[in-house]
């Protein structure tokens, strides 16, 4: 599904440049859940909004679901980001004037969907994440497991490729974590998949396989026995 | 572009936005309405000036005496020049050709009493012919005729503002005045668009107050009405002839040019238009500034509303709204937010200039319109120019990456 080869990142600090990424090579196959782990400054977000195609390496190689990702221009970005390519990011980033069945069907309008469809679609998804009943209220009025579980709809109703999460829990108690965490694995079950990056141990041991990222290198990568989230 | 999954989006973020949208339709909305307000005043200006120009006929010579300051034909300089009623009945014997009508003038001023009221006024001694001169308005009787020059009638026609003083409600007509010690019986009231100080006048016939002053035939001044035909050069050239003539007459030299003044009234009206058309210029430099001001206004709207969505326009394009999608739906809210708001101020500001009508007459300001085609033309520009002013932001914004446009703040 993700194939990169020795993909390497800089950044421009004005005449010094940033070295992030020091050459990462790496496969996911379909059906994977894998968590990216590594401390604050090891290159983990960066490598992840590279593969969301949110930002482009320096060099190297990905080819994403057989398609080889070169010369991106941002139309052609927004095309893949919207057809092979869900996001859950640590902050929701829900669009706070619409309420949740809106902001479910928003990548559904991207996609040429018309209304009625987009809307029957959405409320599907809001089923699936267990908040069929909060369709019509607004992100402000959902506590932040439910904007989460909302975001995570919106994620997966354009049915991707592949599900790229940043910090899904970071900015929720540990019962609602494990409540968010139970929907990744049981998405993960159906057959999605599926990356989680995270600095939380018990989060990633919830994943099937972890990467350890330090000082833009990797550092280790094995397959786990997956602990399953429990939720009372 | 315009199919209709787009402006349902749109529409929702309109309705869900309803305070945005108010400041930015407001903007235009205000900026349109000020537009027209202003221009329509400014015509309104112009329309009390042409006014006052037009108020006397325009093909009328006015001759002043004067005093003369060369010597000539053994008179000494500083000599007064004086008209006398044969001068009157030369120039129009010798211009018959080119001269409508010919109408002395003479000044009276003095205290006018009627019953218990009295009051000054400024008294005209005048000819039949000289009501189209001043174009005075008859409301009630009649003007000064032949029959009263014949016959030094005592008769007089009295402004509305001299009835008003003197008569209150009464009726004038047939009444008789005491002009400084002189009965005349009041044969008619006028108006004049000239103003309050026309409208409190008296005119009297000039044959009568030469009697009443001892019999002299002196004139204060003649007023020389040319044939339209003539138009505005023959007036120019109509003035010279009867200049030279009284020059000749007068046994004045021909390059003293302080004895006789003649004001043609054609050539001040070339200058009044020429000052009309100054403040024309104005009118139009007002509107387009604030026009200006009115696209900035917009324009800092529009960069200020897209400031303010970076980030939502990073998720979408997070979720896959390619740039020109995100674009377009920006472009196409500000055009119809603008359009919409656009026709609100150009009918609230014409609704506004109709009802003023006449209320700002005591203002100099009469009549104030805006042609349909200019105030359709500044909101059509308005909203060109909204769309511009938003389109800039909006590349910019579709520009941006959305990992920065999803950085937290």
């Amino acid at each position: 599904m993700i194939k990169i080869k020795d993909i390497h990142k800089y950044y421009k600090m004005g005449k010094s440049s940033l070295h992030v990424l020091k050459g990462i090579n790496f496969n996911v196959e379909k059906g994977e859940l894998v968590a990216i782990m590594g401390s604050s400054g090891s290159g983990k977000s960066t490598l992840l909004n590279i593969l969301g195609l949110l930002d482009e390496a320096t060099e190297g190689e990905y080819i994403l679901n057989n398609i080889p990702i070169e010369n991106l221009n941002e139309t052609k970005a927004a095309n893949y980001r919207n057809n092979l390519l869900g996001f859950v990011f640590q902050s929701f980033n829900l669009i706070n004037y619409k309420n949740a069945l809106e902001n479910v069907a928003l990548p559904l309008y991207y996609q040429g969907l018309r209304k009625k469809k987009r809307q029957q679609i959405a409320i599907e998804y809001l089923e699936k994440v267990g908040l069929k009943d909060w369709a019509t209220h607004l992100p402000s009025e959902l506590s932040g497991g439910q904007k989460q579980r909302v975001a995570i709809a919106r994620a997966i109703a354009s049915q991707p490729k592949v599900l790229l999460a940043d910090e899904p829990t970071g900015a929720l108690d540990t019962k609602t974590s494990y409540e968010v965490m139970k929907l990744i694995q049981d998405l993960n079950e159906e057959g999605n998949t599926i990356l989680v990056v995270t600095h939380e141990e018990d989060i990633a041991n919830m994943c099937k396989r972890i990467v350890r990222l330090k000082d833009g290198v990797i550092t280790e990568d094995k397959k786990i026995k997956q602990v399953l989230a429990k939720v009372d | 572009m315009f199919d209709k999954e787009s402006w349902q989006e749109i529409f929702e973020t309109i309705k869900k936005n309803k305070l945005r949208t108010f400041l930015s339709g407001f903007t235009v909305a205000l900026g349109i309405f000020i537009f027209i307000i202003l221009f329509g005043m400014g015509n309104g200006l112009k329309n009390t000036f042409q006014e006052f120009f037009l108020d006397d006929a325009t093909n009328v010579l006015f001759i002043h005496p004067g005093r003369t300051t060369i010597p000539y034909k053994g008179f000494k300089a500083n000599r007064q020049i004086e008209f006398k009623n044969s001068d009157l009945e030369n120039i129009k014997e010798n211009f018959k050709f080119y001269i409508e009508y010919i109408t002395p003038r003479i000044y009276v001023g003095g205290i006018v009493r009627y019953g218990l009221e009295s009051n000054s006024y400024q008294m005209r001694a005048v000819a039949p012919s000289h009501q189209h001169a001043e174009k005075t308005i008859i409301m009630k009787g009649r003007y000064i005729n032949e029959n009263d020059i014949t016959h030094k009638a005592k008769v007089a026609v009295i402004g509305r503002l001299v009835k008003q003083d003197l008569f209150k409600k009464e009726n004038p007509i047939g009444k008789f005045i005491d002009i400084r010690g002189n009965l005349f019986k009041v044969v008619g009231v006028f108006q004049d668009d000239g103003g309050d100080n026309e409208e409190r006048s008296i005119y009297l016939p000039y044959t009568t107050q030469q009697l009443i002053s001892k019999g002299t035939d002196n004139v204060n001044m003649m007023i020389v009405a040319f044939r339209k035909e003539l138009g505005y050069v023959g007036g120019i050239a109509l003035e010279k002839a009867i200049n030279d003539y009284l020059k000749e007459e007068k046994n004045i030299a021909p390059f003293d040019n302080s004895a006789v003044f003649i004001n043609n009234v054609s050539s001040d009206l070339k200058e009044a238009q020429g000052f009309a058309g100054v403040l024309q210029l104005i009118v139009t430099f007002v509107g387009m500034g604030t026009l200006i001001a009115g696209i900035i206004g917009i324009s800092n709207i529009m960069v200020f509303v897209v400031k303010e969505r970076t980030k939502e326009l990073g998720i979408r394009k997070a979720i896959g709204a390619t740039p020109r999608s995100v674009i377009k739906m920006i472009l196409q809210e500000a055009i119809f937010i603008t359009t919409i708001s656009g026709i609100i101020g150009l009918f609230i500001g014409v609704f506004v200039l109709n009802n003023l009508g006449l209320k700002l007459e005591p203002y100099f300001i009469k009549n104030p319109y805006i042609s349909l085609t200019t105030a359709i033309f500044a909101t059509c520009i308005l909203i060109i120019f909204g769309s511009i002013a938003g389109y800039v932001p909006a590349k910019r914004a579709a520009k941006i990456k959305p990992v920065i446009a999803l950085r937290d703040e």
